[in-house]
């Protein structure tokens, strides 16, 4: 089980939309075009698309505050989510969500959830949702090394493990929980190991490593379609900016050299622009991915900045599905 | 024993409950239960009539198996979660408020999450203070939720099956004290009664008593008392509270000039302080005289019976609050 040609071909052409998405995004946020905070996904890209491309168009996947990867990375437009990282109404959540919140239904994603750990039983619920409903959908859920620490990790694998849910626990380790390390915040570090407890698959796999990521998470899948239930995975991952960009800690939480090292040897991109040049791909196809990417990222950001902004007089819709005297008006509202 | 007729049948409040959830379950296959104990819920029939995958028996883990019962219904169920007593609740507020309240608004109305969740206010049983509060009115504080609060056993049968047929998430509160009261309830499977249209249950014009939940029957017990005594209270249940049927308690007001609001919450930031507040900004000049409230005062629930009793509001406390009105 490994990646075929036309699914690598793919897998580079997603890192890169989430590379260049990033890039161009941090650029928009310093020069102010793009509000709020800002958490980009530079560095864990083949950690997010090894596990997307395991998966069909029909599974569903929960994220985190770290948002703009996942949706790119199951096979979402750019376009939408640029315009929601600028506020507007042709935003994929109109405006609503932003930066820590771009959940695309229309590619399976149930939320991007801030609160860190808050979308693991969401992932569990779809999965067991799929088991009454009798279908072979899975739900992934991504979550990072602080979110272990959450109880509704061990809730959620517990149960899923009890009931035989068709769900992938998928934790994307970037050493760090904002500036807390694992090494202080675990009493042992491989996350992964923890599976032994749940009675269930433990997997720890290089998350700079699309392919050995697909190879992990594709095992997990088969296994949750046959009903033979869960599975938890570690990626271990880094995130090359700080937790959001322009976030500076007053001391330093881990070591320059740590994150030269990586930003050197181990960007999963260029990683992966070796295996596929050593596999025969011509340099002149990955450019033309490239340029492609490139072209779709101007698109979006163009998109963005043509969408309208929302009318304030529409800050309530979407509250509900059936409004019932909402809002409530009052007089003293209307004074 | 149930008298049937052919309308209606004689039914506990809390039978009218599980009856609620049965019917909806046999009319609608997307309809599941989830939450502790529940293999032996309706003494084991519910599961056994409908199977593991429609009544799920939790671990003790009510965060998440809140958050996946928000996530199944985020992916086509309609998921009904028994949180038990109410102050259990609290462990699963973050799914409750972060999750379900939030995730149709901050997704652009991509999601949306069809679940109720259930609750039971259990308290004045020397169970002490972590199994007895009155939460009902915290979230409250929390946009995006409906929040349903029945003291009939006809309201709690057609407000359930109205809540469990609704998009959005509701919070069912549930009143213990309330179980065992018996009255007609519908037998037609599909009548409800509607989300957000409160009850006049007895009718007067000398004072308008709103009672929330449990406080129910002490007020229909001091609105008898106070007939007698040639008071004739007007008693207001709004049997939503999220959204409050603002309209029903004015023309009361309108009528009676008088307020009385009882509720078995804490007493700061409650139901009652917002309905006051309500009445005071909207219907001032129908008001002869000052909103009383009469609630729990803000102290926690001891466990010994002499501290515990006094503190709810008793029939002889709402008498005596009105005739301090007249």
């Amino acid at each position: 089980m490994s990646l075929t040609e036309e699914q690598q071909r793919e897998a580079y052409r997603r890192m890169l939309r989430i590379r260049r998405f990033e890039e161009e995004g941090t650029k928009l946020y310093k020069e102010g075009e793009i509000p709020g905070a800002y958490h980009a996904s530079i560095g864990q890209e083949a950690a997010i698309v090894g596990a997307c491309l395991a998966l069909r168009d029909d599974d569903y996947i929960v994220g985190t505050h770290r948002s703009h990867g996942h949706p790119i990375g199951k096979g979402g437009e750019l376009k939408g989510l640029m315009a929601e990282l600028m506020g507007k109404t042709t935003g994929i959540c109109a405006g609503r969500g932003g930066s820590m919140h771009l959940a695309d239904s229309r590619v399976g994603i149930l939320g991007e959830s801030a609160i860190v750990g808050g979308g693991i039983p969401l992932a569990g619920g779809a999965a067991l949702s799929a088991k009454v409903r009798g279908t072979d959908q899975v739900a992934l859920t991504f979550f990072g090394d602080g979110a272990s620490n959450q109880g509704t990790f061990h809730e959620t694998i517990n149960m899923a493990a009890a009931w035989k849910l068709p769900a992938i626990f998928f934790c994307e380790n970037n050493r760090y929980a904002v500036t807390t390390s694992v090494a202080t915040s675990h009493g042992q570090p491989d996350i992964g190991k923890r599976a032994q407890g749940y009675g269930i698959p433990g997997v720890i796999v290089d998350g700079q490593d699309v392919t050995a990521v697909y190879d992990a998470t594709a095992t997990a899948v088969e296994r949750a379609r046959r009903g033979d239930g869960p599975s938890l995975i570690e990626a271990k991952t880094y995130r090359f900016d700080e937790h959001q960009v322009g976030l500076t800690t007053g001391a330093p939480y881990r070591p320059a050299d740590e994150v030269d090292d990586f930003v050197a040897n181990h960007d999963p991109v260029v990683l992966f622009q070796r295996v596929l040049l050593g596999a025969g791909f011509a340099e002149s196809d990955l450019r033309a991915i490239e340029e492609e990417v490139d072209a779709a990222v101007a698109e979006a950001i163009e998109f963005g900045r043509q969408g309208p902004l929302p009318d304030p007089a529409d800050v309530y819709e979407f509250m509900y599905v059936n409004p019932i005297n909402y809002p409530a008006t009052t007089i003293g509202a209307s004074r | 024993m149930s008298a049937v007729t052919a309308q209606a049948q004689r039914l506990s409040y809390m039978d009218a409950i599980v009856q609620a959830q049965v019917e909806e379950m046999e009319r609608d296959e997307r309809v599941i239960l989830m939450g502790e104990d529940l293999r032996i819920y309706g003494d084991g029939k519910v599961q056994d009539a409908f199977g593991e995958l429609r009544v799920w028996n939790t671990p003790i883990s009510e965060n998440s198996f809140t958050g996946m019962a928000v996530g199944a219904a985020l992916t086509g169920l309609r998921p009904v979660v028994s949180l038990s007593i109410a102050s259990f609740s609290y462990l699963a507020f973050d799914q409750i408020i972060n999750q379900a309240s939030k995730l149709p608004y901050m997704t652009g109305g991509q999601m949306t999450v069809p679940v109720v969740f259930r609750f039971a206010l259990y308290y004045n049983g020397s169970i002490a203070a972590q199994h007895s509060d009155r939460c009902h009115s915290m979230l409250m504080n929390v946009p995006g939720l409906k929040i349903v609060a029945p003291t009939s056993p006809a309201d709690v049968k057609g407000l359930l099956k109205s809540s469990i047929r609704d998009d959005d998430p509701v919070v069912f509160v549930e009143d213990s004290t309330l179980w065992g009261v018996r009255d007609e309830v519908p037998t037609d499977p599909d009548l409800l009664v509607p989300i957000g249209v409160g009850e006049v249950k007895r009718t007067g014009s000398d004072v308008t008593i709103v009672a929330i939940s449990g406080a129910m029957r002490p007020t229909l017990a001091a609105a008898s008392a106070l007939e007698d005594e040639g008071v004739s209270v007007e008693v207001v249940d709004p049997r939503t509270l999220v959204p409050l049927d603002k309209d029903v308690i004015l023309r009361s007001v309108a009528k009676t000039g008088r307020l009385v609001v009882v509720d078995v919450a804490h007493r700061t930031c409650n139901a009652a302080a917002e309905i006051a507040a309500m009445v005071a900004e909207e219907g001032f000049d129908h008001l002869q005289r000052p909103i009383v409230r009469l609630s729990t005062p803000d102290v926690h629930i001891p466990f010994s019976p002499v501290l515990e009793k006094p503190l709810y509001p008793s029939k002889d406390e709402i008498v005596a609050a009105v005739k301090r009105l007249r």
